[in-house]
């Protein structure tokens, strides 16, 4: 165990870049400081993915895979009405019906706002439905089809209500209020405040958190103003596989097989929910079919399918079709910003001043203020965001919430002011930009597009003119320190490695395979990782781009400490201390390589049939920023710069993204093929965001009139551009692995920008997504905007 | 073809149903509903018969060759061939994305042919060769595409990969010189959520490579 501390150096830099050292107190059991990934065997590497052959040849099983004996199958009934008191319910003829096993109303939803009752007050009674989609009842029965039928059985009267689904309207004090009291919530990345705020009708706010000096009086002394409105549209997840459970409910304990992006989190929520011991809980997930923020908790059909379990004694099977996915499983709410932005003559930034509305359906968290927060240095900022309410299927988290919306506005207001004050557009961030990694990022991207070469916004004389623009990403460095990783060998020299960590397509179990693999010597192909299972240690969840930069130290601490019991057992056989021992291509040596032992028959020499050790995520060596809870964020934060080329029509308003260059960093990369991968998924989501992806609901019905993904526009094979990715290696010396996140980063940057390229390209600034014909005709002026047709 | 994207485009299928659609709706309908022009919409039900064999209640007899083995089946009338290779033959390679011919997920091959096996009645691929994710590789021995697939790390969630993987793999069968266009023209209906398609692209280029060589 720890006995101490220790100093220690570690390499500290930028590559390409020279690199130097900086000098750690560590706690005495952490692994040695590892080099730079140059000399290195696996880490850094382009390991294939450990469960590639799964994935392609289809014997990958995901929860919608899952067949259990006695399986029943269920489905939601959900309101289709957008508000509406539910005035009855009925259940006994779904009950009555052949083959229905369990039918239960369903009337405490979670992941949205929920009104704070007064002193005194009843439960609401009866209950108000908030959006088409809203959960009232489940059933499960032994067909699919049964289940159906069951639905149709149930008698529901409802009492409809005045509603009000678009941002606009819902902001008049004379609107339908989607609630009637004061709201409590939960808050993500993107700002605002959980509880306490004023609330006006449908509008809740301003949160002014975050603000800082006087932007007021900086505008007044700035030498140079740009002002603009900005508005983002709703997008939604569209996860390939659907939300998907089958819940088994038993004497001896509830096991969950769940599509999820955190065992360890649901197991705790199920468990309070249905006031079980964490012990009894057992959440599982093997091959898991995209999340991107969605499937972050224990969401209401999680809950029901459980209930429904219990009520019917046997497994119960629930997954959602395409159509609720839009509905009902979470989006990213629609901003609509008004940012100024006043400089100094030489780029010194004096004012950011943000006023904020956005909706989230019936959830708080619109708020996009954090990375005008956060990204440039400036005295002056004020923010004002403020959550307005409209009777739509609740927001959550998705791909870098908040700072998506947030950079659209931002990156663009900086490129207008950059051509205000007559400074290049990577020059004036050079001036505001304190990043020294972005610095980089800037300079290596410059010469890769030929920056110098840019031309002035319209210079093309043709009708499709082309253009070259640039944005930057902010994100935080997460961290979960309730990031646990177990490594065991076994007496015949196989190695074990287990956490709760589940892989939601990024490939954190080949990276497990490589930090474990590098350090004991082995092949990453010779280990068995097991992962996704509640009965492993908890690993963190798959969000907050956390995952990597929480579980690799551990895993890596873990080996290095389970290693440590190997070389005593094989010591005594080398004629050697444990310490002067070292594992490297397969074996136990001295140090001088002069006798070894295979690591096979190491192991054959351990007292009992295998030896573990469990480590756990250390704090940062340098200390975290701030922690609250088992959340932490890292000193520095993540950057990353992309540019865009594209070709705008100006006779049909098509915008073509014709080259994306994404330049990126993550701490020290762990496997640049998986990080390509994951930085072009990011790039492309910003792409589909930027041109094609709105959800859009019907003003006089209330319903999403393009539920599905016919209707629901996401960049396909043709829409994609080559995607060139460069990766910085970042090194700090904070961990055992020093290795941080990239799925969100390589989100942010992306639709600006492309908005700034075709600015290039045409002379004409977009300030709403996405960027459409119809949107991009009307900034050139050749139709009217949809707004004022609308 | 409708296109993927213009975001202002409104399909012409609203109001009919998908069992509605696949019952007895023409192929001019069939033509715009299927995004990708490569999935070929399934062939036409034979109502007539259907309707008689129903009429006497309960399932269909049918008898599907899937992966080069025969099945004698009894299925429900309106079961898609997609609901039947995962439910009733436990072959799950195939996925349901949308469960309307939207994504490509449950691509499959009828007589060599890349369609979405969610748009087709499981009683309407009898007398046809189904290939699923399963039968691609032969035994140990994975498909050019699959392998490529596995190198250039054309996977992320794996969950639209059985389908991405069946459509490439059709292309390269029947074209061993293709162009990164003809790629994109075969994969276009297919949704990647995670944003493979750079590297699927990549993986099915030098699939045709190895195969021209071989």
């Amino acid at each position: 165990m720890a006995s101490g501390t220790r100093a220690r150096r570690y390499p500290v830099g930028i590559v390409p870049g020279t690199l130097s050292e900086v000098a750690r107190q560590v706690a005495g059991d952490e692994a040695p400081p590892l080099p730079p990934n140059a000399a290195l065997t696996w880490i850094g590497k382009p390991v294939p993915r450990a469960d590639a052959r799964a994935k392609v040849t289809g014997a990958a099983r995901y929860t919608v895979d899952v067949r259990l004996p006695g399986m029943l199958h269920a489905r939601l009934l959900r309101s289709p009405h957008p508000h509406a008191r539910l005035l009855a319910l009925d259940l006994a003829p779904a009950r009555s019906l052949p083959g229905v096993r369990a039918a239960l109303e369903y009337a405490q939803p979670v992941g949205r706002a929920i009104e704070v009752p007064a002193p005194g007050d009843a439960a609401k009674a009866p209950r108000t439905l908030l959006y088409v989609g809203d959960v009232i009842a489940a059933v499960a029965a032994e067909t699919p089809a049964a289940a159906e039928a069951a639905l149709a059985a149930i008698v529901a009267k409802y009492e409809t209500l005045p509603f009000v689904v678009d941002l606009e309207s819902a902001s008049d004090p004379d609107a339908p209020k989607v609630f009637e009291r004061p709201v409590r919530g939960q808050i993500y990345e993107g700002g605002g405040e959980s509880a306490g705020l004023a609330q006006q009708g449908n509008v809740r706010g301003p949160s002014t958190a975050g603000s800082r000096g006087n932007a007021a009086l900086g505008l007044a002394e700035s030498d140079a103003v740009v002002e603009g409105t900005y508005r983002t549209q709703v997008q939604t997840h569209c996860c390939m596989e659907t939300h998907a459970v089958v819940a088994d409910w038993r004497a001896d304990g509830l096991t969950v097989h769940l599509s999820t992006q955190y065992t360890a989190g649901v197991r705790a929520e199920l468990a309070r929910a249905f006031q079980l011991p964490l012990g009894r809980v057992r959440v599982v997930v093997e091959a898991m079919g995209g999340g991107f923020g969605s499937k972050s908790s224990a969401g209401n059909y999680v809950r029901a399918a459980v209930a429904l379990s219990r009520e019917a004694r046997a497994p119960v099977r629930l997954v959602l079709d395409r159509r609720e996915e839009h509905l009902d499983t979470g989006n990213r709410p629609s901003t609509v910003q008004r940012l100024r932005i006043g400089a100094k003559r030489d780029g010194t930034l004096a004012a950011i001043a943000l006023e904020a509305y956005g909706t989230a359906g019936v959830n708080i968290g619109a708020g996009p203020g954090f990375i005008a927060q956060a990204l440039y240095t400036c005295p002056n900022f004020s923010i004002s965001q403020s959550d307005v309410f409209v009777n739509a299927g609740p927001g959550s988290p998705m791909r870098a919430p908040g700072n998506v919306p947030g950079a659209f506005a931002l990156e663009q207001a900086v490129d207008e002011l950059a051509e205000k004050l007559g400074v290049d557009a990577l020059e004036l961030r050079d001036r505001i930009d304190p990043s020294p990694v972005r610095r980089a990022e800037r300079r290596l991207g410059a010469e890769r597009v030929r920056w110098s070469e840019r031309h002035a916004p319209g210079a093309d004389r043709g009708p499709v003119k082309r253009g070259l623009g640039v944005a930057q990403s902010l994100w935080g460095a997460n961290v979960s320190t309730n990031a646990s990783c177990e490594v065991r060998i076994l007496r015949d020299g196989s190695v074990e490695v287990l956490s709760s960590v589940q892989d939601i397509g990024t490939g954190i179990g080949t990276v497990l395979a490589q930090v474990v693999a590098e350090e004991l010597g082995l092949t990453p192909s010779d280990l068995t990782v097991r992962i996704g299972d509640t009965d492993f240690p908890a690993g963190p969840p798959s969000y907050g781009s956390l995952t990597t930069a929480s579980i690799t130290p551990p895993a890596r601490n873990a080996a290095h400490r389970v290693l440590r019991k190997l070389l005593e057992a094989a010591a005594p056989a080398l004629a050697s201390e444990p310490a002067a021992l070292v594992a490297r291509n397969g074996r136990i040596a001295t140090a001088d390589g002069a006798r070894s032992l295979s690591f096979r028959e190491a192991a054959a020499r351990l007292r009992t049939d295998r030896v573990s050790a469990v480590a756990s995520r250390s704090d940062d060596y340098g200390g975290f920023a701030h922690k609250s809870g088992d959340m932490a964020q890292a000193q520095s934060m993540l950057g990353g710069v992309q540019f865009a080329e594209v070709a705008v029509d100006t006779e049909t308003g098509i915008v073509r993204v014709e080259r994306v260059l994404a330049v990126q960093d993550c701490g020290r990369p762990m496997n640049p093929m998986q990080i390509e991968s994951q930085v072009q998924g990011g790039v492309l989501m910003g792409v589909s965001y930027a041109l094609f992806e709105e959800r859009v609901l019907d003003r006089r019905t209330g319903h999403v009139l393009n539920a599905d993904l016919e209707h629901y526009k996401i960049a396909r094979s043709r829409e994609t551009p080559p995607i060139e990715v460069v990766l910085l290696e970042n090194y700090q010396g904070e961990s055992a692995t020093d290795a941080y996140g990239i799925a969100e980063p390589s989100n942010i940057a992306t639709a600006p920008a492309i908005a700034n390229a075709v600015y290039n390209a045409t002379g004409v600034r977009i300030r709403e997504l996405p960027m459409s014909p119809a949107t991009v005709l009307a900034a050139l002026g050749r139709v009217a905007s949809r707004r004022s047709r609308a | 073809m409708s296109s993927s994207h213009d975001p202002d485009h409104s399909g012409n299928a609203e109001g009919i149903t998908r069992r509605e659609f696949l019952k007895g709706t023409g192929a001019a309908i069939a033509g715009s509903t299927v995004l990708a022009a490569p999935l070929r919409a399934a062939a036409l039900p034979q109502e007539a018969a259907h309707d008689a064999r129903r009429a006497e209640g309960g399932k269909l007899p049918a008898s599907l060759r899937v992966n080069g083995v025969e099945h004698r089946l009894d299925v429900e009338p309106q079961a898609t061939l997609a609901e039947v290779l995962r439910d009733t033959l436990g072959l799950t390679g195939t996925k349901i994305g949308c469960d309307g011919g939207a994504c490509g997920a449950c691509t499959v091959w009828l007589d060599g042919d890349p369609i979405a096996s969610c748009m087709m009645l499981a009683t309407d691929a009898a007398g046809h060769e189904v290939v699923t994710i399963e039968g691609l590789a032969r035994g140990e021995e994975l498909h050019p595409v699959q392998s490529a697939f596995i190198a250039h790390d054309a996977v992320q969630c794996g969950f639209c990969t059985p389908g991405l993987v069946m459509s490439c793999a059709a292309l390269v069968e029947r074209n061993r010189e293709p162009t990164a266009d003809d790629v994109k023209a075969a994969i276009c209906g297919h949704v990647c959520r995670c944003g493979s398609v750079p590297h699927a692209i990549d993986a099915t280029l030098a699939a045709a490579k190895a195969m021209g060589k071989g």
